[in-house]
C-alpha cells in the first residue's frame, strides 16, 4: 500500500504568548514543531505500512525551513519526503492550500490512501484534509481513530461529538486522524542518521503545474484583515473562609441565580 | 501580491518583529544613513514572510505596506443575495447549533436588507421539523429530500447542497462547527469555489462583506477574515457561542417558502458507507445540551479520582466534562473534552475542577453563564474566567460540595 502523509509545521501555540504591555504575540523562542494530529497520521502510515507492505511518503508545503519537519519523519521511518515549496504560494489560504498540495499528489501519482492530521493546531481549521479530497475527486474520512484494512476496503472508526461512528470506505481516500489513534513513536538513533543524510525532493510551482490563479494569496479566497489580542478576562470573586463557609456562600450565590 | 517596509516611515520601533507569527521581521541598519531617522530599520524575510498581514496593524506609523493585487475571481457578486443556514439534523432532530445561527442570520439578513433561508436535508421524515425552522427566523426553507440524505455522508451532501447553491446563489452560508459542519463545509466550499472561515466567535456585516471573527494560535489571537470576491461567503461557527431565539410572530410554512427540491444522488456518492453508530457508555448527559457541568483537569492526579467529578455532576444532575490533559492521559473519554480541540460548551453553570485554564480550554467554556473554578494555585489563569473562585484543595472541596448539594436538593 503507497501512503501519502501531507504535514505542517506550526509554531508550537501552547508557547505563543500576548505581551501585556505592547499586545503582540511574543515570539522568541517559540520553537517549530510537526503539527501533532499530523504524527499521528506519520504513525498511522508507519503502522500500515508494517502491516500491508509498501511505501510512506511525506509532504509539506511551506518555507524552505518545514524541511526540517520533513526530516524528523525520515527519522521515524518515511520512505521519501517532498518540500513543496515556493514564493508563489505565500499567502495561501485552506483553499489555495488544499490545491497546492492536490497538484503534488497528482504529480506524485501511485498512492492509495492519503492521511493527514484533523487539523493543525495553529489555523485550528481542519478544512484542508477534504480540500485535497474534493480537488482529487476521491471519498473523504475524517475524525478517523482506527483504521482496519481488509483487501481494497477501509474499516474506519470515527470519533464524533458524543457516539463513534463505524464506516467503510473505498481506495484511494482522504483520512484525516485525531490524537486519539495511536501514540507517535520517537525517531529512531538509525532513523536520524539516515535522516541527516536524506535527501528532500523540492517541488515547485512549476514542478506540480499550478495553475497561478489557484495558488497563493491570489488564489485564495479569504484573506485576514485585522488581527488582535482576545479581551483581557475581568475575573470574579474569590471567595474566602473556612471550607464550610465557602461552600455554603457558593451555594447560596448558585441558588441566587436560579440555577439549582 | 506583495509586502514591503516604507524605509522613510519606519523608526525602528520592532512592534513588528514583536507581532510576526512566523519570526520572519529582524532589524537591520538602515542602509543609507539619514538625519533625523532610526538607524536601525525593520526587514522582512520574504522567505519565512507568509503575507498573513499580522505586521500591518502593529506598525503604529503605518511604515509596512501590503498589497494584494486585484483578483480575477470574475463572479458577478451582485448576483448572490440572501443569507442561509445549513440546518444541521442528527436522527431526524434539527441541532441546537442550526437554530442559534438562524438567530444570528436574522440579524444579518436585516442588516443586509436580505432574507434568510434555512437549507435541510433528510428522507421524507425530515419534513416535521420544517416549521421549526419558521419559527427560529427563517423566511423560506430549501428542503433537499432524498432517501439517501437520512443520515449524514460527505458526498451526497456536498452534490445536492452544491447544486441548490450553484441555482440559486446565497451571499452567506452559514454552518455549524460541529464535526459534520466542517466534513461538509470544507468540501464544499471547494467545489462551489467558496470562501471558507472555521470556527467563527464573531460575525457582522461591512460594506456588504461578512466579518468573520475567530481564535487562532490555539486562541492566543483573534483574526477578522473575509472573503471579498468570492461567493458564497461561508463561514462554520462554533455552537453555543450565539443564542437561538424563537420568534414571537414567525413567518406561516406555505408552498411558496418552502422550496423542495429532489436532488439527483450517484453510485458514486454512496461508496463510504455507515455500518454502525458505537455509543459511548460513560456519557450519562449530553454536554452540548447539560445546563450544568462538572470538569475535571490535571489536578485531580490520577484517573481514579475522576468519580469525584462524576458525584458532583451526579448530584446536580449536570455532565461531565474534562481538560485536554486528562484525555490525553487517558483518564476520561474523548467524548468529555472541552476546549479548542474538543467542544464548545455554554451551561449555566460550569464547574472547573483542578483545571488551571489554558487559553485552549478557555474557549471552549468561557461563555458559561456562571463559571465556578476550584484550583489550589491562586495564580492560575482559569480565576481570570470564573465567576466565583476557591482556592484549594479539590479533594476537600469536592466531596463537601457533593454531600450540601445532595442536602439542598433532599
Amino acid at each position: 500500500m503507497d501512503i501519502i502523509v501531507c504535514i505542517k509545521q506550526v509554531p508550537d501555540t501552547t508557547e505563543v504568548r500576548i505581551n501585556p504591555e505592547t499586545n503582540t504575540l511574543v515570539r522568541e523562542g517559540v520553537p517549530s514543531i510537526i503539527n501533532p494530529f499530523d504524527e499521528n497520521a506519520v504513525e498511522a502510515a508507519l503502522q500500515l505500512k508494517e502491516q500491508c507492505g509498501g511505501t510512506v511518503t511525506v509532504i509539506t508545503m511551506g518555507p524552505p525551513q518545514a524541511s526540517e519537519a520533513l526530516r524528523s519523519t525520515i527519522g521515524m521511518g518515511a520512505d521519501e519526503t517532498i518540500l513543496i515549496s515556493d514564493r508563489a504560494f505565500a499567502g495561501s489560504d485552506t483553499w489555495a492550500t488544499s490545491y497546492t498540495l492536490s497538484q503534488a499528489i497528482r504529480k506524485i501519482g501511485k498512492f492509495d490512501l492519503i492521511l493527514c492530521g484533523k487539523q493543525a493546531i495553529d489555523g485550528d481549521t481542519a478544512q484542508v484534509g477534504p480540500g485535497i479530497a474534493e480537488w482529487l475527486g476521491i471519498p473523504q474520512v475524517t475524525f478517523v481513530t482506527k483504521i482496519e484494512v481488509t483487501g481494497a476496503t477501509l474499516r474506519l472508526e470515527r470519533l464524533l461529538e458524543e457516539v463513534n461512528e463505524v464506516v467503510e470506505a473505498p481506495m484511494p481516500a482522504v483520512i484525516t486522524v485525531v490524537k486519539q489513534i495511536n501514540e507517535p513513536r520517537l525517531p529512531s538513533l538509525k532513523g536520524m542518521m539516515r535522516a541527516k543524510k536524506a535527501e528532500i525532493k523540492n517541488f515547485t510551482a512549476q514542478d506540480i503545474a499550478a495553475d497561478p490563479k489557484n495558488i497563493g494569496l491570489n488564489g485564495s479566497p479569504t484573506s485576514v484583515v485585522k488581527i488582535f489580542s482576545p479581551p483581557p478576562k475581568g475575573g470574579g470573586q474569590i471567595l474566602k473562609g473556612e471550607p464550610e463557609e465557602i461552600v455554603d456562600n457558593l451555594l447560596s450565590k448558585i441558588k441566587e441565580r436560579k440555577i439549582i | 501580491m506583495s509586502i514591503k517596509i516604507l524605509l522613510d516611515k519606519c523608526t525602528g520601533c520592532t512592534l513588528c518583529v514583536k507581532a510576526c507569527p512566523f519570526a520572519a521581521i529582524s532589524m537591520i541598519d538602515r542602509p543609507t544613513a539619514a538625519p533625523g531617522r532610526s538607524k536601525k530599520i525593520a526587514l522582512i524575510n520574504l522567505d519565512a514572510c507568509t503575507l498573513c498581514g499580522a505586521c500591518v496593524p502593529s506598525c503604529k506609523f503605518d511604515s509596512i505596506e501590503l498589497k494584494k493585487e486585484l483578483g480575477s475571481a470574475g463572479t458577478d457578486l451582485s448576483a448572490y443575495r440572501g443569507v442561509w443556514v445549513f440546518a444541521e439534523q442528527r436522527e431526524g432532530k434539527v441541532q441546537s447549533v442550526a437554530y442559534e445561527l438562524l438567530t444570528e442570520g436574522r440579524r444579518l439578513a436585516a442588516d443586509l436588507k436580505t432574507e434568510l433561508s434555512a437549507v435541510l436535508c433528510g428522507d421524507p421524515d425530515i419534513e416535521e421539523e420544517v416549521d421549526h425552522l419558521f419559527s427560529y427566523g427563517a423566511d423560506k426553507v430549501y428542503l433537499i429530500v432524498h432517501a439517501e440524505l437520512k443520515h449524514y455522508h460527505t458526498a451526497p451532501y456536498t452534490r445536492a447542497i452544491a447544486e441548490v447553491i450553484t441555482k440559486f446563489k446565497p451571499e452567506i452560508m452559514l454552518l455549524g462547527a460541529t464535526t459534520l459542519g466542517r466534513d461538509l463545509a470544507a468540501r464544499l466550499a471547494v467545489r462551489v469555489g467558496a470562501g471558507l472561515t472555521a470556527d467563527c466567535t464573531g460575525l457582522a456585516i461591512e460594506n456588504r462583506l461578512l466579518q468573520q471573527t475567530r481564535p487562532a494560535f490555539g486562541g492566543n489571537i483573534m483574526a477578522t477574515i473575509q472573503t471579498p470576491k468570492h461567493r458564497p461567503q461561508m463561514a462554520t461557527v462554533r455552537p453555543k457561542v450565539f443564542k437561538k431565539i424563537k420568534l414571537q410572530d414567525p413567518k406561516p410554512r406555505t408552498d411558496a417558502n418552502t422550496i423542495r427540491f429532489k436532488p439527483v444522488i450517484n453510485e458514486e456518492d454512496l461508496a463510504v458507507k455507515l455500518l454502525q453508530v458505537v455509543k459511548d457508555e460513560s456519557v450519562k448527559i449530553n454536554l452540548a445540551e447539560a445546563e450544568i457541568i462538572v470538569s475535571g483537569g490535571r489536578g485531580l492526579g490520577e484517573a481514579k479520582n475522576f468519580h469525584l467529578v462524576e458525584e458532583l455532576a451526579q448530584a446536580l444532575g449536570g455532565a461531565v466534562g474534562a481538560s485536554r490533559a486528562t484525555v490525553d492521559a487517558g483518564w476520561i473519554s474523548a467524548h468529555h473534552q472541552v476546549g479548542q480541540t474538543g467542544k464548545t460548551v455554554a451551561p449555566k453553570l460550569y464547574i472547573a475542577c483542578g483545571i488551571s485554564g489554558k487559553i485552549q480550554h478557555l474557549v471552549g467554556m468561557q461563555g458559561s453563564d456562571t463559571i465556578v473554578a476550584i484550583n489550589k494555585d491562586p495564580d492560575a489563569p482559569i480565576f481570570k474566567v470564573a465567576s466565583y473562585g476557591i482556592v484549594g484543595d479539590l479533594f476537600e472541596y469536592l466531596p463537601l460540595l457533593t454531600k450540601k448539594v445532595k442536602e439542598l436538593r433532599g
